[in-house]
């Protein structure tokens, strides 16, 4: 069964680009252009993901997320144009999954929704163990193991990857990863967490110059980056 | 105003704040003689041309050698200043040249005789005032001064050399001087004066001749060398309050000195100057506003503002308060301002008026408990009779009453003589003596003690002659009625005081309530406005009517300052007076006519302040030229200033409020303008590049990789546009956190995929540089637009390094290409705005903006940028620079991480 995906933008062009998009991908779509729409549309289709403009003419995209959230299981990816990373960030906290800028590259908005998609199928908890490339992320017996060999990590720097690996290719803020490895404080402990990304990438990755395991979400938070 | 030092060891905030005036000022040496011809101006221009020889700028201000010889030699190798002459009555006077002096602009002034009273018509009317001014300027000053000029000391000298200077310096200046006391034992003098060494004014040598008696000299000398010693005491005191040294020093002592009418009062101020001095104690000086001193005439007046500004002068504060008598409102006074000392002076009194009224001086022992008082003598009264006998006529209760009023009385009695007569047969006759209380009561109550006392001789003769047997003589045969003949005395005496009490308590209360309705009103009607200049004129106007004088009011504005308001149109100030405002505008100090600054004025100017911040100059003037404000109005004249520069800074911080919420609004509408800016292009933008995308996955048509590569163009431009706007509008949020810079650079090369086709990029930043604190989003911004450049300018198929490094405490950040590089001496126009360096416009396109985003992005983080060539001079290098205070050190133990 093809997923169902609602596509929230006030633009006709982007509508009409988003639905050829993911129909081309073997999506089901729906499209609204405000926010009423959008809230009856999702009421009536029960989408398994909603594509989000914030701009929108009637409310604010942000005011949506939480409606949407409560209104049934269905995964939100924000596309807009504005770029602040505090709106980011209070997009993902208000319980977005994910988040692409316009102007945007459809097979890497595609790649996003995939992620998001196969994680709520999973359910978060449940694969203890992940692989991603040549990675094995053992979390239970945290032991994590690259091409074969077990890799010795710090405490810390298990903590760090534990979180990451549980929303593995999905971004997770800076605040969420500080508070479940050092516990909430108020602290600026950044600095730490930037020292540990960077000793996991030492210990995880081949070097070269893109395409880390880790990424880095500007101003925003850290992405493991998952297998397709 | 104590100066209490802090027991826990901290520095006394008066300590520092002093020690800030003098940051900047001026420093001030006084050379102190005991008597004249000790050798002061002598030893003031040795040590100046001492500190010539030493390289500093000395300039003589005004010396007066006297023709003396050894003195004269001394000035010739310093400069000195002409004198300013001036025309006064037919005269010619000359006088330091202050302006000329403050222009020169010497490192040290020699300014000789303090004391000096400057001719009419000059800026200060003392030579004082000029030093201060020279101080404030920042040019340090010797000065020379006598023993009997300092003000607290004039009258214990006067009262053993029995001369009395009428130039006087007050204590203040010299407790900010460093003192040096020019000391030759008297015998020297004495015979330094007998070789005529010593000069005197002609006319002043047989007053002054008793003047050096052995025994005076000493004295005077004795008490040079103490007052000099004060002030290097007062000097340690505040190098140990500066420093909180700890020391010990008598706590928060305060004395309060009383002032009268009465003759003495001066002394009686510095004396208690002398007290709190000698207690290291602040001190306050108040007049008591009584009933009776309410009618004092203006000469008593006039004795009492002398006093209360002496006191100013030496450093008290100074209040007027109202109260029913003296000793209430001393103890209520002292009570109020905590005062552990209270000096009053013993008047020469009559046995009767302490009879009558009680010693002032017990119940005030008695009514301050835990406080010392002094009693000390004042100078006898005779010279003038005391003021209150001369006032006494018009003072309700006591004087002689009118003649109304004794035909009145005589007419009351007459009728209760008549109503006994007709009541004699009823009544019996202890009971018509007891009708003549009526009169009596009447009398006493409505017109005072002495009409009182008439009514009851009148009435007792009239009941002895009509009633008591034997009638119709004066002859008294009962001595019981005796008695009731002195109860009639005493009822008209005790009444005609209660009475006189109460009229007192009620005249004061409604003194009071007018003084307060009258500033109620004020504000209530300045706060009714809202526009400054109304303020203005209606302030002037009502100041006016309260005061009884003519009032400007003056602010700054473009043309310096300009009359706001006054109270009658067409008040034409005079560049004196405008001098005169201006002073008051610099310095905050009252000046003109009354103050002690630019008196020649006719008009009075006030600063109204809030804080630090001058709000406005108010002048006041008389018509008839007379002191604008009198004493006894100095009180509400200082409520009303206070109040009217409350409503003018409630006006001025609303105006500014109104500023802001207009930039406010405008800034409000930028950021609006520029998110809308960023949505409506963005998205057609959007539009195209997924619809290239599409066109592209369906078939390879290369125009549809131009219309992609252009659209990513045009978005790359539109985002420096924005950024540009947003960094020239100063509405850039900054969100400093620590940074990774191999995540920075490795998202930036991510993010610049597209424009670095075709050439290899290589990240070398080692794994242990250094965290930096910097704006992600920012930075990132900057990255790509030097990623940007290097992949248009740096020749196709070449590889582009970016590379870190930390050296020398800076973090070094720096993008390298291959290609033509930048044209030698002309590295740094590469970051103005929309410039393309010729010989680089080649069909790479490109906005000229971006470069001029890297330079402003980073400048806005504290960041610094680089351009130049690389080494080998094939490819251009862009560095950003970290300074030490971006770089994170000290990151968390290890255990934490």
């Amino acid at each position: 069964m093809p997923a169902k995906i609602l596509v929230v933008d006030d633009e006709i062009a982007i509508r009409r680009l988003l639905r050829n998009t993911l129909e081309r991908a073997g999506y089901i779509v729906a499209e609204a252009m405000n926010a009423r729409e959008a809230l009856s549309q999702a009421a009536a289709t029960c989408p398994d993901a909603v594509l989000l403009d914030l701009g929108l003419p009637d409310r604010d995209g942000l005011g949506l997320i939480p409606l949407l959230r409560s209104g049934g299981d269905c995964v939100i990816v924000v596309v807009s144009a504005r770029d602040a990373t505090d709106e980011k960030v209070s997009a993902l906290d208000l319980g977005a999954d994910d988040y692409v800028t316009k102007p945007f590259d459809t097979e890497e908005l595609l790649a996003r929704l995939r992620v998001a998609l196969r994680h709520r199928g999973a359910g978060a908890a449940s694969s203890k163990v992940l692989t991603t490339g040549d990675l094995v992320i053992d979390r239970d017996r945290r032991v994590v193991c690259r091409g074969g060999q077990e890799v010795h990590l710090t405490r810390k720097e298990h903590d760090v990857l534990a979180v990451l690996a549980r929303h593995v290719g999905r971004v997770v803020t800076h605040d969420r990863i500080i508070a479940a490895a050092w516990g909430v404080g108020d602290d600026p402990r950044i600095e730490y967490l930037r020292i540990v990304i960077r000793n996991l990438r030492q210990k995880l990755e081949a070097p070269g110059p893109v395409g880390s395991v880790i990424s880095n979400e500007l101003g925003i938070g850290y992405r493991l980056r998952g297998e397709g | 105003m104590s100066e209490r030092a802090n027991s826990d060891g901290r520095p006394a905030p008066e300590a520092f704040l002093r020690a800030a005036a003098q940051e900047g000022r001026g420093r001030l040496k006084i050379f102190l003689g005991a008597a004249p011809g000790v050798g002061k101006t002598f030893e003031m221009l040795s040590e100046g041309a001492a500190r010539q020889r030493a390289g500093a700028d000395v300039v003589i201000g005004v010396v007066e050698t006297h023709g003396r010889r050894e003195t004269e030699a001394l000035t010739r190798g310093l400069e000195i200043l002409p004198r300013r002459t001036m025309a006064h009555e037919g005269r010619t006077l000359t006088e330091m040249d202050l302006d000329a002096l403050l222009a020169r602009r010497p490192g040290l002034a020699l300014v000789d005789e303090l004391a000096h009273t400057n001719a009419p018509g000059s800026r200060h009317p003392k030579r004082y005032g000029d030093v201060e001014e020279l101080l404030a300027a920042g040019i340090d000053v010797y000065s020379t001064v006598n023993i009997q000029h300092v003000e607290s000391l004039n009258d214990v000298v006067a009262s053993f050399t029995r001369v009395r200077v009428r130039e006087t310096v007050p204590d203040s200046i010299l407790e900010m001087a460093e003192i040096e006391v020019v000391d030759i034992p008297p015998d020297e003098l004495i015979e330094r004066l007998k070789e005529g060494k010593v000069y005197l004014p002609q006319e002043a040598t047989r007053a002054l001749s008793h003047f050096f008696s052995k025994s005076n000299l000493s004295a005077l000398r004795e008490l040079a060398l103490r007052r000099a010693a004060q002030a290097v005491d007062a000097q340690m005191l505040d190098h140990l309050r500066l420093h909180a040294l700890g020391g010990t020093w008598a706590g928060s002592e305060r004395i309060l000195v009383a002032v009268s009418e009465l003759p003495g009062a001066e002394e009686l101020v510095r004396a208690a100057k002398r007290i709190a001095d000698a207690a290291h104690a602040s001190w306050a000086a108040i007049h008591v506003e009584t009933p009776r001193s309410r009618t004092l005439d203006a000469a008593a007046a006039r004795q009492v503002a002398t006093a209360l500004n002496l006191a100013a002068r030496l450093g008290a504060t100074v209040a007027s308060i109202p109260a029913a008598n003296v000793v209430d409102g001393l103890t209520r006074h002292a009570a109020d301002i905590r005062a552990t000392q209270i000096v009053v002076g013993k008047s020469a009194r009559s046995r009767w008026f302490e009879l009558r009224h009680g010693s002032v001086v017990d119940r005030l022992v008695r009514g301050t408990p835990g406080v010392a008082v002094h009693v000390l003598p004042l100078a006898e009264a005779s010279a003038a009779p005391p003021a209150w006998s001369r006032a006494a006529a018009h003072v309700p209760g006591r004087g002689w009453g009118t003649r109304a009023g004794y035909a009145w009385i005589t007419l009351m009695v007459a009728a209760v003589t008549a109503a006994g007569s007709a009541l004699f047969r009823v009544l019996d006759i202890g009971n018509v003596g007891l009708l003549y209380l009526l009169p009596v009561m009447a009398a006493a109550s409505l017109f005072g003690l002495r009409p009182g006392l008439y009514a009851g001789i009148l009435s007792s003769l009239a009941y002895n002659f009509f009633f008591l047997p034997p009638t119709l003589t004066l002859t008294v045969s009962n001595p019981e009625n005796i008695i009731s003949i002195f109860v009639l005395l005493g009822v008209a005496i005790v009444t005609s005081q209660l009475t006189a009490r109460v009229r007192a308590q009620a005249d004061l209360a409604a003194i009071s309530a007018r003084t307060n309705a009258a500033l109620a009103g004020y504000l209530r009607q300045l706060t009714r406005l809202s526009d400054p200049l109304e303020v203005a004129r209606v302030a002037c106007t009502r100041l006016s009517e309260l005061l009884g004088v003519r009032v400007v009011m003056l602010e700054r504005t473009g043309a310096g300052l300009t009359v706001q308001g006054e109270s009658e149109a067409g008040a034409c100030l005079e560049t004196m007076e405008l001098a005169a405002a201006q002073w008051v505008w610099d310095t905050g100090q009252p000046a003109g006519r009354g103050t002690g600054t630019l008196t020649a004025s006719d008009w009075q100017f006030q600063p109204l302040q809030a804080g630090e911040r001058m709000l406005a100059v108010l002048g006041f003037a008389r018509d008839d030229g007379g002191d604008p404000v009198r004493s006894d109005r100095m009180t509400l004249l200082g409520s009303l200033l206070e109040q009217t520069a409350l409503v003018l800074q409630r006006l001025r911080l609303e105006s500014e409020m109104r500023d802001v919420d207009a930039v406010r609004e405008r800034d409000r509408l930028r950021v609006a303008l520029l998110s809308s800016v960023s949505h409506d292009l963005r998205t057609p933008l959007t539009s195209v590049l997924a619809a290239a995308a599409e066109l592209r996955r369906r078939g390879e048509d290369p125009l549809v990789a131009t219309i992609e590569s252009e659209a990513l163009r045009l978005n790359r431009f539109v985002a420096n546009l924005l950024d540009m706007a947003r960094v020239e509008a100063g509405a850039l949020k900054f969100n400093m956190e620590a940074i990774d810079l191999s995540d920075a650079v490795t998202g930036a090369a991510h993010d610049a995929r597209r424009a670095l086709e075709g050439h290899a990029v290589r990240l070398d930043v080692p794994p242990n540089l250094p965290l930096v604190r910097a704006d992600p989003q920012l930075l990132h911004h900057c990255l790509l637009n030097l990623l940007d450049n290097a992949g248009r300018y740096g020749d196709p198929g070449t590889e582009i390094v970016i590379e870190g490094r930390h050296l020398f405490g800076q973090v070094h950040l720096a993008v390298l290409d291959r290609g033509l590089g930048l044209p030698a001496g002309r590295e740094a126009e590469v970051f103005e705005t929309f410039r393309r360096l010729e010989g680089s416009d080649r069909a790479v396109g490109g906005t000229g903006l971006g470069l001029a985003i890297v330079k402003a992005f980073a400048e806005a983080m504290g960041l610094a940028v680089q351009a130049g060539n690389r080494q080998d001079c094939r490819g251009a290098v862009f560095t950003l620079l970290f300074p030490p205070s971006s770089i994170v050190r000290d990151i968390a133990p290890e255990g934490d991480i």
